[in-house]
């Protein structure tokens, strides 16, 4: 992953909406920009607005954050790991001695 | 003032009545040539056949297909009904061969699904949650 990819990454990242959806995504994949609102809605926290999550989904997308499928006429959106992946192998990780504990068995 | 009907924008009024009527189970109301090929289509549910009216009203305005389709891509409803039981009416619904794209999921203080109408539009269903 080359600095411009870094810079995505992080900046997409620098964000607690954005950091949201990704929790979001990591719980189910493939949710339309409704499904993500709604369940926002559900969660008793504080509303995802559609515009707001539409323009927070393209700086994922250009990240490389999500992945982008279509079922029939509606967009869905799943997570991607591997640029929080490539991010931890190429920069992150050698400022930190081994792997968050949380995290070490889904990096298995 | 008070709201005596609702649209939802249809591709075709014939197809659109077969799926409402028949699938869904709602009743026409009023069937009126406003010619040129148009109908005053309206439908109530025969739990409330005084209740708000359904129109279905012919999508040939040209931007009713850009509207329709970026409400589709996003997967938001174009309307909402209310049911009783919604794990039933969507597995009856399913076993007449409506598609769903969504739930049913807990949205809140309600229970929703979402499903294609085949004309064009996703449609919400809700069911009220108890009050805990």
């Amino acid at each position: 992953m080359d600095g411009e990819g870094l810079d995505r990454v992080f900046r997409a990242l620098a964000d607690p909406t954005r950091r949201r959806i990704i929790d979001r995504l990591r719980q189910r994949p493939n949710q339309s920009l409704f499904e993500l609102c709604a369940a926002s809605v559900a969660e008793g926290t504080a509303p995802l607005t559609r515009q707001a999550v539409s323009q927070h989904l393209d700086m994922l997308e250009k990240a490389g954050l999500i992945s982008v499928t279509w079922s029939g006429r509606t967009k869905l959106h799943t997570l991607e790991s591997a640029p929080l992946q490539l991010a931890w192998e190429h920069w992150l990780g050698q400022h930190i001695d081994g792997k968050p504990a949380a995290t070490e068995g889904e990096l298995k | 003032m008070k709201i005596y009907v609702t649209s939802v924008l249809v591709d075709d009024q014939s197809r659109a009545l077969a799926f409402y009527r028949d699938i869904l189970g709602f009743e026409v109301k009023h069937d009126i040539d406003m010619g040129g090929g148009a109908r005053w289509l309206t439908l109530v549910s025969p739990e409330d056949p005084t209740g708000t009216e359904l129109l279905l009203e012919p999508s040939g305005h040209p931007a009713a297909g850009p509207f329709r389709s970026a409400l589709v891509a996003d997967g938001i409803p174009f309307t909402s009904f209310m049911v009783d039981d919604i794990e039933a009416e969507v597995t009856r619904l399913k076993s007449l061969g409506v598609t769903f794209t969504l739930g049913p999921m807990d949205a809140g203080t309600v229970k929703m699904a979402v499903f294609d109408d085949t004309c064009g539009n996703l449609i919400q269903i809700i069911q009220m949650k108890a009050p805990s």
